[in-house]
Order: structure tokens, then C-alpha cells, then sequence
């Protein structure tokens, strides 16, 4: 008898979605990895090196000490009555383990929470939620989850009925999007960034996309927006924000806010602004837009991806529906607490006064000029290459830059049946250990290549990284020139 | 504003079927008392560090020292950390790529996997494969995956136990899936009579329903039953027959009450049997970091292990788990601990041993207290706690209480348990929250509660209940209602 479980008789939603920021040529990679392992002298280099994810501690990205101090007091109590532990350890750090414990019932790490997190901790976020954008903010409103990818699945859950239900992502965009509504059964409307202009998102291209769909009989359920954006790093302008919103309350779309970048910002003629801020600055409350804001622990300057923390902030639905979100909540039973920890301290940080505050802002700024130095360095980087040009990475964590492939290698790619910038990329991969994504990972205009590179190996790594890359790339336009 | 995109109309059907009684409307109403000053003993879910339980220190140690690595370099940290302790950390630094806030590979660090695979080998004599071992945020979130990439649509079937651990139920319910009920025998300990599979598969096919799968939780949930080595080979059998993949939830395998029956895995009896049975049928085993006598539920660490899952199909899980990119990586590093233990000689064994022997002790003579408070109760009848963490009691409720609930507009056995948190403040799940035959009423509490605290919390609920079946065998017009 064939077995029940194949790849013929799986749930077919499985075999569609992808998801390739550890996608194939990932997987290459790590092959490649072990090859060279084995066989130091098969390759023309010693190392990997993984462009291909936001995943900064991987690449040598030391965490905030004074973030691990506290998870490491909460991880094990006990050592909070030693004497010891005070010369081990900041006052301030025991003084916010100590405040944390008396927040969690029982003092209990190891325990289940509620459903939506520790009240106490959501009551932290909302408050810092409230400082930074000067609008209210409610505990309840806040569903913590491991990472804000579980968040965004369990929207997708609720959203999508049918294929018949469609959600606008932008293209390009971050593949969890096109991956969940696949997953989910829906569709991706895409609406398209303008790479001409920065990236800008245009809500006449909102409009057309809308009435595109609604023309195929899609039903429109929802906008997605990645501000600052993944993997175009553009930060959107406040009046851009505002036309968006305006957008969604005139067309009751929910506005899916994905802002776990939202510390990632490396212009200063830029600020990130939270579309709650934005919208309740219109004077649109609970009844005028429905509205869920992601947040992470994996980005920013405190990249704890590892960590899985992060929170939804639903605002605009009525009790129905919330109870239904919280019952979804309930079937995992709860995020992990030191997720939980985490993304509290990421949102309350150390303040002026407090006795780790001078280290932290070191770490911080360190971390941050330096993520903006290497934005820099590798936008113009690219920039020097025949054939490719890239817009600069105004925030988030990667750069996107568009390749004019020759048709010679367009030619080669299809012969081998391969997407040509995944072509171009396996290419690299092999002759120099970079591992980039192929923009057909995350979208873009048809008949247009990009590949998404991470800003994040150490400093010291980018001149190697760019030289060769310069080097390959000039032996690749080389062959293939027209 | 236009068409509301997104109210109780619009959403998603699936999601309006799930149902999730562990945190439904008794614990809802349980937090509502709470808030109004009400003294609530929570019973409702496996959480043994909400009542009390401690951690264990060691793995604390270790995890504390992962997470704050810059002790490591302190020369002091052997003044609050163990040896032992601060060499594990080191192990487990050294197998992750950039410490805990790093995304590790999305099945989880391999060399973690290896742990597991070992733990494996050891704990059933047949080696495994850490390739097909996947570590996952809970075992719940394996369950999950698992069952999205079973459930194509209603026509697919699951066999799940009645009573289950609600999780299948709902997920189930999410994925737009069949539930294929087969009951458990009260009068038998809770058996499974292979029989009651038969007829539950002849039935489900009857109404054109593909049956995919098979879920055995073992030690059971709510119903603590443990398998025997007989019954395992039924079931397997069963599933080579009907060509059935079966779901073994395993993660209660640490909490065993009884002598008679220790648990073994359902992939040492698959082995056991040799081919072709032990090549074709497939198998996915769960575990945790949540039970036992760990109880770490906070870390959400769990895995799942696949047995005859073909290589394209992994694939496809592995793609899913990429989605999410990794399971949280300090959860991980419990579920190394876990798998592989201290050691006699260890600096920190003999606490480690006392520790567990304790819990375990204890969760023993608490299992035999409750089961006899139980049944000394009026109408109210218990199977022994064999295994896992609950005590699913028999409600032999009166007629007149079954109207009274009907009047109330509520399910006799969650009026009852209303009944008994306003009265006495202990938080249980009706029966109904898990399944059950029709007619025939439960509640499921958990035997987590402090053991000293124990006595008080059953004389409590004697109280109550000997009280309840008094007042509802009266005559009706003397009802306090």
C-alpha cells in the first residue's frame, strides 16, 4: 500500500507556499559548507558568508548587556539572594529582574502566562507605546507571540476565508507575507513600489490594484505595509502614511502594519512614524480603522532573533472578533516567556539616570552608526558595478539592488532552466561564498533582476565582501556581456 | 468607514469552530473572580510552576549562564555557578551559531538534534536519526505543522481519543479537517478496544471521509491511562492495516504513577515488530520541556520525530518550519538538558536527582490522594491517575441538576463546575471540554496542587459536591436555586 504521507497526498497549500530567504540557494550554501569542511581546498574561499538574512548576532552582533543581565536574573531567581551577584551583575539590572519577577504570578518563569502575555509586561509596552507615539495605548490591545511571525500567520487565519479573499502586499516584499496567504489559502494582490523614486508607495497604485482585483472577484480584506520596508529599507514620509490610512478607512481594508524595523532608521531627513500615531493624529479612534502593529526583538539594535519575541497591538475590531483572536492565543497556550521578558526591555530600555544607561546608549549607537556605515559602504559598492544600480537602504537591514543582466546570461540561465538572478546568485555563491537571495524570492516588476543583500557582516568583512564581489561580477559581465 | 473588512461575519468559519476549553469559559470566569479578590486554585491546565512546582536548578544554571555569556569570562561566576553547570553552557554556546539570539537552523541546533537522537537510541535500543528530529516552539506547534500538512479539506479524516487534549479538536477544526472520534473505555481503565476503532473508521468511511490519521496520547490527557506493550502493537498493527499515519503524543512519558505499565515509545514497539511493518508505518512522536518532571511550560521547547516519513515530504515540513525561521533557542537548550542528563559523579547530580526523585514522588502520592478523594466523594466516581498530570472524575449528576443546567442555558457538567469554582474557588474543565459519551459527565482537574495544600482543596470539594447531589436529589421545590 503507498504510504498515506507523500508529497503527492500532502495538503497541496504545503507544496505551494516558499519561502526563500532559506530557500535553495540557501541550502546550496550549507552543502557548500560542509564541502568545504571536508575539503578546505575544493573552493576558491574558506568561508561562507550568509548576505541572505536578518539574523544579525549570527554574524558576530554582540546583544545589550544590560537586556541579557535581566533574562539571565529572570532565567534563575535564586541567585538574586546572593551577595554575589551584586558584584556580577548592574543594580539597575537586579532592580528590573526583581520589578519583572513581581509582575509574573508566583514569580514563576517557567509557568504558562495568559494567553496574551503577562499583564504586567504588556502594561510596560503599552506605556512605552504611549511615550512614543503620545497616544493611548491598551494592555489589552496586546498579543504577545513568538516573534511577530506567529502574529502575522494568526491575522492570515482569521482573514482568509477562500481563494476569493485577497491580501495587498507590496513587491517586493518579505516572503512570510506571500508564504502565510498561500499557506492560508488566499490571494497576494501585489501592488508595486516605485523603485524609480526611493521605493515610494504610491496610493494610486492602491487604488488600481484594488480595482483590479474586486474586477476578478477578489474581495480585498486587507493592506500589508513594511515600514521601514523588507527588503527595500525605504521610510516612508508621514503624509504618505496618511494617504495610506485615508486609504484603508475609506475602503475598510484592515491596515496590517509591519514595523519591526521600526529602530532600524539611518537617515536622519527620516523618522519612523507608527501608523497608530499616524491615524489617531487624523482623529481616527477605535471605530474609524481596523489596525494590527507588529513589533520584534529580532531587529533593531538589539537583533535577538534567536529569542522568537514580539507582540501584536489589534485596535479597531469589535469584542467578537477579539475573542476569537484570543481563543486562537489560547490553543498555543502562550508565547514563550523570555520573549516576553525580552520585548518589554526592548520597549522600556534603561533611561537617562539609570546606572546602565551610558552603556547601553554606547552599544546602541555603536551598533546603529555602524549598521548606517555599512548601509553606505555596500549601496555604493553596488553602485560601481556595470550594470547595477541600488537605491539607498534609508532603514531596515538589507540593501535590493537591481542587476540589468545581459541577454547573453538571460540566455545561458534559461538554459539550464534556472531564474536568471538565481543564476547570477548560485554563481556567486560558488565562486565566492556570498550567499545573496534572488529578488524572485520577494517579488519585483517582471523582466526585472534583483538580489537582497544583508548589511550585516562585521565591518571588518565588507571590504573582502566588495572586493569580491566587484571582482566576480566584473568576470561574470565579462562572460556575458552583449 | 466602508465594508467592515473584518468582523465576526467576515471571518474565517474554521476559526469560529475552534474551541479550546482549557482556557474557555471556566478559566474566563475563574480570572473574573480573581480580579474581584476571590482566592482561585487553578486546576484547569498542566502548569506545575504556576502551583508551586520549583524548576530544577541546574538547567536554570546553565541557561542563565547561556544567556548572559560575559559571566563565563568573570573570574568570580564559580562563586554562584557550579562547574558543571558553567561547562554545559559552554556546550551549548559552542553548538549554536552566535549564542541565543541568533535564528539557529529551522529544525532546530543540530547539535541539540544529536542530543535528542541519543536520548532516543538510549531510552528504546534503536538508533535515530537527528535529520528527522525537528525542535519546535511546544510540542503543540509540532502538532500543529503536522496536522496543516495532513488536512487537505473535510473529506480528511483523524482518529482522535474521546476524551483528547482539546488541541487536536481544535486544530482540526482550524485546518477545516474530520474529527473520527474512537472512545476510550471508562469501565476498562480507560482502555482502547480495537474494536472501537474498527467501527469509528467503518463509520467515518460511511460518510466519505478519508481517514488519515491516528492520534494516541499515551500517557493520556485528559484520562492519564498508559498503554500497554499489547495495546501499542494493536495500534500499530492497525495503522499498517488501514494505512493510517499514526501521531503518538508522548509528552506526559516522565509522569508514570504505576508499576504495572512503564511507558514505552510507540517507535520501540514499531522496531520491536520488525518489517514490513516497522519500514511502512509511519509515525511522528512528540515531546516537551513542559511535563515531566521538568515542567518548564513557560519555555514553549518541545520536538517532534519522524519514522518512515518519505525524504520529499521532510522537505516540504522543513520549508514550513523556515517560514518561522527557528524554534526559540534558550527552550533548546533546556531540551538538550533534558535529553541528556547529569551524571553520577557530576558536581550537581545528586541535587539534580533529589530534585527530580521529589516531583515525581510527590506527583505520585498525589495522583493515589486525589483519585481516593474523588471516589469517596458522592456520586462521583475515578479511574487512577496511571500517568500524566490530570484526574478526570466521573459526575454521576441527578436528573434534576441536569434541568437545573438546561434551565441555565449551560452543559450539565459546566454548570456543575460553575457551581463548584463559586463555592469553593477551585478552577477545573468540564468534561465536555474534552469529550465524552453522550450523557455521561466529567470534570478534568490537574493533581499539580501543592500536596499539602491537598487535603484542604478535597475536603473542599467534598463539601461542595456531596452538597450539590444532595440538594439536586430533593425535591426540586426546595432547591436553593
Amino acid at each position: 500500500m503507498a504510504p498515506q504521507v507523500t508529497v503527492d497526498s500532502i495538503n497541496p497549500k504545503v507544496i505551494e507556499c516558499q519561502y526563500a530567504v532559506r530557500g535553495e540557494i540557501v541550502i546550496l550554501a550549507q552543502k557548500l559548507q560542509q564541502e568545504i569542511q571536508a575539503k578546505p581546498e575544493a573552493y576558491p574561499f574558506q568561508e561562507i558568508l550568509y548576505c541572505n538574512i536578518g539574523n544579525p548576532q549570527s554574524l558576530g552582533q554582540k546583544s545589550i548587556t544590560f537586556f541579557r543581565e535581566v533574562l539571565a536574573l529572570c532565567d534563575h531567581p535564586a541567585i538574586l539572594a546572593k551577595s554575589e551577584t551584586q558584584a556580577l551583575f548592574s543594580a539597575d539590572s537586579i532592580e528590573r529582574a526583581r520589578k519583572i519577577l513581581d509582575q509574573i504570578p508566583g514569580r514563576a518563569t517557567g509557568a504558562y502566562s495568559h494567553s496574551q502575555g503577562i499583564k504586567g509586561l504588556r502594561d510596560t509596552i503599552a506605556a512605552a507605546i504611549e511615550a512614543r507615539d503620545g497616544f493611548p495605548a491598551d494592555p489589552n490591545d496586546i498579543f504577545m507571540t513568538d516573534g511577530a511571525s506567529p502574529a502575522v500567520h494568526m491575522m492570515m487565519q482569521l482573514l482568509i476565508r477562500s481563494e476569493k479573499d485577497g491580501i495587498l502586499c507590496p513587491i517586493p516584499q518579505y516572503p512570510l507575507y506571500s508564504a502565510s496567504i498561500a499557506l492560508h489559502g488566499g490571494s497576494l494582490v501585489p501592488y508595486y513600489l516605485d523603485e524609480a523614486t526611493g521605493w515610494v508607495l504610491e496610493v494610486s497604485e492602491l487604488k488600481k490594484q484594488l480595482q483590479e482585483a474586486k474586477s476578478n472577484g477578489i474581495t480585498v480584506r486587507a493592506l500589508v505595509v513594511i515600514n521601514p520596508g523588507n527588503p527595500t529599507g525605504q521610510v516612508l514620509a508621514e503624509e504618505n502614511q496618511k494617504a495610506i490610512v485615508e486609504f484603508c478607512k475609506e475602503e475598510g481594508l484592515v491596515l496590517l502594519a509591519d514595523e519591526v524595523y521600526q529602530e532600524n532608521v539611518y537617515v536622519p531627513e527620516k523618522k519612523f512614524h507608527s501608523f497608530k500615531k499616524v491615524a489617531r493624529s487624523m482623529g481616527y479612534g477605535e471605530k474609524d480603522i481596523h489596525l494590527v502593529s507588529f513589533q520584534s526583538v529580532s531587529k533593531g539594535y538589539y537583533g535577538e532573533c534567536g529569542k522568537r519575541g514580539g507582540y501584536m497591538e489589534v485596535t479597531g475590531f469589535g469584542a467578537d472578533v477579539r475573542e476569537h483572536i484570543y481563543k486562537l492565543a489560547s490553543v498555543n497556550l502562550c508565547s514563550n516567556i523570555t520573549g516576553q521578558i525580552l520585548a518589554s526591555l526592548v520597549m522600556s530600555p534603561p533611561k537617562v539616570g539609570d546606572k546602565s544607561y551610558e552603556s547601553y546608549i554606547a552599544e546602541r549607537d555603536g551598533i546603529l552608526s555602524s549598521l548606517a556605515r555599512r548601509a553606505k559602504t555596500l549601496e555604493d559598492a553596488f553602485n560601481k558595478l556595470e550594470g547595477i544600480t541600488c537605491n539607498k537602504a534609508e532603514g531596515a537591514m538589507y540593501l535590493f539592488p537591481r542587476i540589468n543582466l545581459p541577454k547573453k546570461a538571460i540566455k545561458a540561465a534559461e538554459e539550464v532552466k534556472t531564474a536568471p538572478d538565481l543564476f547570477y546568485c548560485r554563481r556567486l555563491l560558488n565562486e565566492t561564498g556570498i550567499v545573496f537571495v534572488p529578488g524572485s524570492g520577494f517579488g519585483q516588476v517582471p523582466g526585472t533582476w534583483h538580489f537582497r543583500c544583508t548589511i550585516l557582516p562585521q565591518e571588518e568583512k565588507i571590504p573582502a565582501i566588495v572586493t569580491r564581489l566587484t571582482d566576480f561580477h566584473k568576470r561574470f559581465m565579462d562572460e556575458f556581456r552583449d | 468607514m466602508g465594508l467592515k473588512a473584518l468582523d465576526y461575519e467576515t471571518m474565517n468559519e474554521n476559526v469560529k469552530k475552534v474551541q479550546y476549553a482549557v482556557r474557555g469559559e471556566l478559566y474566563l470566569r475563574a480570572s473574573e473572580l480573581q480580579k474581584e479578590g476571590k482566592k482561585i486554585i487553578f486546576t484547569n491546565v498542566g502548569n506545575p510552576q504556576a502551583l508551586g512546582q520549583k524548576p530544577l536548578t541546574f538547567p536554570r544554571q546553565v541557561v542563565a549562564l547561556c544567556q548572559a555569556p560575559f559571566l563565563l569570562d568573570d573570574p568570580n561566576v564559580g562563586l554562584i555557578f557550579p562547574a558543571d553547570a558553567i561547562a554545559r553552557a559552554k556546550h551549548y554556546l559552542s553548538l549554536t551559531s552566535g549564542g541565543l539570539g541568533a535564528y539557529s537552523d529551522s529544525r532546530g541546533i543540530p547539535g541539540v538534534r544529536k542530543e535528542v537522537a541519543e536520548f532516543i537510541e538510549r531510552r528504546d535500543g534503536y538508533p535515530s536519526d537527528p535529520e528527522l528530529i525537528f525542535l519546535t516552539d511546544g510540542a503543540s506547534k509540532g502538532v500543529m505543522q503536522i496536522l496543516n500538512c495532513i488536512i487537505r479539506g473535510q473529506g480528511d479524516g483523524v482518529l482522535v481519543p474521546v476524551p483528547q487534549y482539546p488541541l487536536y479538536s481544535a486544530t482540526i477544526s482550524l485546518f477545516g479537517g474530520s474529527l473520527v472520534p474512537y472512545y476510550l473505555e471508562e469501565t476498562a481503565n480507560w482502555g482502547l478496544d480495537v474494536n472501537n476503532l474498527h467501527e469509528s473508521v467503518a463509520q467515518a468511511r460511511f460518510k466519505g471521509i478519508t481517514v488519515r490519521a491516528m492520534v494516541i496520547i499515551n500517557p493520556g490527557n485528559p484520562t492519564g491511562q498508559c498503554l500497554s506493550e499489547a495495546n501499542l502493537r494493536e495500534i500499530l498493527n492497525f495503522c499498517y492495516q488501514e494505512n493510517l499515519v499514526l501521531l503518538g503524543d508522548e509528552v506526559y512519558q516522565q509522569n508514570i504513577y504505576q508499576d504495572k505499565r512503564p511507558f514505552i515509545s510507540s517507535r520501540k514497539v514499531l522496531m520491536d515488530m520488525g518489517p514490513p511493518i516497522s519500514k511502512e508505518v509511519q509515525l511522528v512522536s512528540f515531546h516537551t520541556v513542559s511535563k515531566g518532571y521538568w515542567g518548564e511550560c513557560g519555555q514553549r521547547g518541545g520536538y517532534f520525530e519522524m519514522t518512515n516519513i518519505p525524504p520529499k515530504t521532510v522537505d516540504e515540513i522543513y520549508k514550513i518550519a523556515s517560514i518561522s525561521l527557528s524554534p526559540n533557542v534558550p527552550a533548546q537548550i533546556f531540551m538538550g538538558l533534558m535529553v541528556n542528563p547529569l551524571k553520577p559523579g557530576d558536581v550537581s547530580y545528586d541535587q539534580f536527582v533529589r530534585e527530580s526523585k521529589g516531583i515525581l514522588e510527590s506527583l505520585r502520592r498525589r495522583a493515589r490522594i486525589m483519585t481516593d478523594g474523588f471516589n469517596s466523594c458522592k456520586n462521583v466516581v475515578c479511574n487512577f491517575t496511571e500517568g500524566a498530570m490530570y484526574s478526570f472524575p466521573q459526575l454521576r449528576l441527578p436528573p434534576k441538576a441536569i434541568e437545573a443546567a438546561k434551565q441555565a442555558g449551560k452543559v450539565p457538567d459546566v454548570f456543575y463546575c460553575l457551581k463548584l469554582l463559586e463555592a469553593t474557588g477551585i478552577s477545573t474543565v468540564p468534561g465536555s471540554g474534552f469529550g465524552q459519551k453522550e450523557g455521561v459527565f466529567h470534570l478534568r482537574t490537574t493533581i499539580l496542587p501543592a500536596e499539602e495544600d491537598m487535603p484542604e482543596i478535597m475536603s473542599s470539594f467534598k463539601k461542595f459536591n456531596d452538597e450539590f447531589m444532595a440538594q439536586y436529589e430533593d425535591n426540586w421545590n426546595r432547591s436553593r436555586m
